[in-house]
């Protein structure tokens, strides 16, 4: 099943159980979305539980908090996390403290989709990664769907949970096909071990989990080692459970994120193991992430601005020849 | 309308309707990547807002090629820019949504939607208390409209009286979503009658387009705040290139085709014994000559180097401390 497919049937089926879900932004409903993803729902739940919106991300994820007040459970998507900035305000300042400023009496639960990361020359404004804003604020969830199984499961569950979650999409995974088991109880909040190994845990979210597990083929071969991945799927919470586990077998860490590296969300995962894990680890921890520059449209500077398999590949090489790996 | 007048606005929409034409198919070639938001059927707005407004600041959205070119941006500076060329405009970091040329006063080229009008505003304050009459001319479209953004800049426009021309394109369409879905009326000029001039005006007759600006812009000039237009119009093409277009009707697209913008021109100018046809025959190939030219010149000019990837970001102090 497709990424976007699974993201559809996610919303699909929670709207077929509670009619008190409804899905709200640009372009959702007779066109479709922009990505495809609420495709069919506008034709099969009419105009009053899939709302198309004006060109408004203030009013969007607002009204959404409004609706969630009052008993609705709703789904917003923003066409790009880009444009999440715009509604900036009514997630960190009314979404996330509600809860929390009522003694506990208010309840939102509201999803808010949002596709980000570099996808193909769409330049500065139209390419950014903002997880590490988002994975800054308390009182939100963050989930970060990398592949077909977790998009359903975690949007899913996403949608019932009573707490307002972002949950970031890549826009170059949606047409990325994949397995989905649907009799899997998947816990949304933990991290997955992608792949076990015994020398290098590189831990990687979003599209960069597809890129790291190419690198890691190649490193394998050339090094003659065994490199364990981790998706991290949640970053807010961050399961440091599963990072603790690995790291303590392979005593090496990688964090591959494709967000600018200063300050980017690798950094908290980078301070988390520095402080929690320090005397575990052999080598210093190696981050790979995009260049702190806005995202240029020529493909050739747009590829230097991210890393890559190959970039992946080369920079785990000589860091672990540096490191006695 | 004089025949000079006529012809130059022939021309000039002549030129964008290739550009757009031959840029769509360098897309196709994978010469051009990314968003590519086409003009097709709305060069009237472009040529006549333009040809109107010669001297203050524009700020546009990212619809802009022939924007930027009637504004006198060389059509082979914009060709490499959608190219990703180091001679592009913008040297090839910006692409099709992102032209800036500061020498024309022409500040982009924003594809965040709405996003340049308080932008727009700001820069009509600055120009009032520098006691610089020309003014701001802010193009958007009816999907901006609705943005809050919009609704902010024509309050504060109308409070403190600032020399600016609010230029709506009313094409219907925000993508997919028609703005009847999304707006009380479609009529948008309603919007703001309670704060300055509003007209709706034909978009697909560049000298209405012309009149109506000139008119704008001796009102701002004269100190006596902001203006805004409506114009209706159409764009042929899908939203981007990757629109199948199917949420409207061929009819409806049939429809605005049949109210051209060049050919109506071009008839009407016969009709009216302005200009002659060997005029337009000459006025056609010249266009897609200079086309030709932009393309070839895009095609020659170079590729960035990746260690440009940090250049741009400061200026040359701060460079030097950030790194
Ligand atoms: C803040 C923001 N939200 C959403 C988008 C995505 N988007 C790009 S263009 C567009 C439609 C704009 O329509 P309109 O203003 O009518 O201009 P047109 O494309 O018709 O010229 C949308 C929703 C964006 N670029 N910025
Ligand atoms: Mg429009």
């Amino acid at each position: 099943m497709l990424y976007r497919e699974a993201l559809n049937k996610a919303i699909d089926e929670a709207m077929e159980i509670d009619k008190s879900v409804v899905i709200l932004g640009e372009d959702v409903g007779r066109y479709g979305g922009s990505y495809r993803v609420s495709e069919g729902l506008f034709a099969k739940y009419g105009k009053e539980r899939v709302i198309d919106t004006p060109i408004a991300e203030l009013s969007i994820v607002g009204n959404a908090i409004g609706m969630a007040i009052a008993g609705l459970r709703p789904v917003a998507e923003i066409m790009t996390v880009n444009f999440s900035l715009l509604a900036l305000d009514q997630i960190i300042n009314h979404a996330s403290k509600f809860r929390y400023m009522s003694g506990g009496k208010l309840a939102i639960p509201l999803t808010v989709r949002m596709p980000g990361g570099v996808s193909r020359q769409l330049a500065a404004q139209h390419s950014e990664s903002y997880e590490t804003i988002y994975a800054s604020i308390p009182g939100l969830i963050v989930f970060a769907a990398s592949n077909p199984n977790y998009a359903y499961h975690a949007l899913k569950k996403a949608i019932f949970l009573n707490d307002p979650v972002i949950f970031l999409e890549h826009e170059l995974l949606y047409n990325e096909e994949g397995e989905v088991d649907f009799n899997e109880d998947l816990d949304p909040f933990k991290a997955k071990v992608v792949k076990e190994g015994e020398d290098i845990t590189v831990i990687s979210y979003l599209k960069m989990v597809k890129d790291s597990l190419k690198a890691i083929e190649k490193i394998e071969k050339s090094l003659n080692i065994t490199c364990e991945l981790i998706d991290l799927n949640s970053l807010r919470p961050l399961d440091m459970q599963t990072i603790a586990n690995s790291i303590k077998k392979t005593k090496r860490a990688v964090i591959v994120e494709e967000d600018h590296k200063s300050g980017g969300y690798g950094a908290e995962v980078c301070a988390r193991i520095c402080e929690e894990l320090f005397y575990e680890l052999d080598a210093p921890v190696l981050r790979i992430a995009g260049e702190d520059v806005p995202i240029p449209y020529n493909r050739k500077l747009e590829l230097a601005s991210i890393p890559t398999p190959d970039k992946i590949t080369a920079k785990i090489i000589s860091w672990a020849k540096e490191n006695g790996v | 309308m004089n025949s000079a007048r006529v012809k130059e606005f022939y021309y000039l929409m002549k030129l964008g309707r290739e550009f757009e034409i031959r840029a769509k198919e360098e897309y196709m070639k994978g010469n051009i990547a990314g968003f590519l938001h086409l003009d097709i059927g709305q060069e009237a707005v472009s040529v006549g807002s333009m040809k109107a407004f010669m001297k203050g600041d524009v700020f546009t959205h990212y619809r802009e090629h022939v924007l930027a070119i009637a504004r006198g941006m060389d059509p082979k500076l914009v060709m490499a820019e959608l190219f990703g060329k180091r001679e592009g405009v913008s040297k090839g970091k910006g692409g099709s949504m992102h032209l800036f040329e500061p020498k024309l006063s022409f500040y982009g080229g924003d594809a965040i939607v709405g996003g340049h009008l308080p932008i727009a505003v700001g820069c009509a304050y600055a120009r009032k208390i520098q006691g610089e009459n020309a003014g701001v001319f802010a193009i958007f479209g009816d999907g901006a409209s609705n943005s809050g953004a919009f609704f902010e800049s024509i309050n504060i426009a109308a409070a403190w009286k600032l020399p600016i021309i609010f230029f709506l394109e009313n094409n219907y369409y925000a993508i997919g979503t028609h703005i009847s879905w999304v707006s009380p009326f479609v009529e948008l000029y309603n919007k703001v009658k309670n704060y300055m001039p509003a007209v709706r005006i034909n978009g697909m007759d560049v000298c209405e387009v012309y009149e109506e600006v000139m008119r704008a812009k001796n009102y701002i000039e004269n100190g006596l705040g902001p203006y805004f237009i409506e114009a209706e119009c159409y764009r042929y093409e899908g939203h981007s290139m990757s629109d199948s277009g199917q949420y409207r009707s061929k009819e409806e697209l049939e429809i605005f085709k049949s109210k051209d913008p060049i050919e109506n021109l071009r008839k009407k100018a016969l009709k009216d014994g302005l200009v002659e046809e060997s005029f337009f025959k000459e006025a056609d190939r010249k266009a897609q000559m200079e086309v030709e030219e932009a393309v070839q010149f895009a095609l020659r000019a170079s590729e960035p180097e990746i260690s440009e990837l940090y250049e741009d970001l400061f200026c040359k102090e701060c460079s030097n401390v950030v790194s």
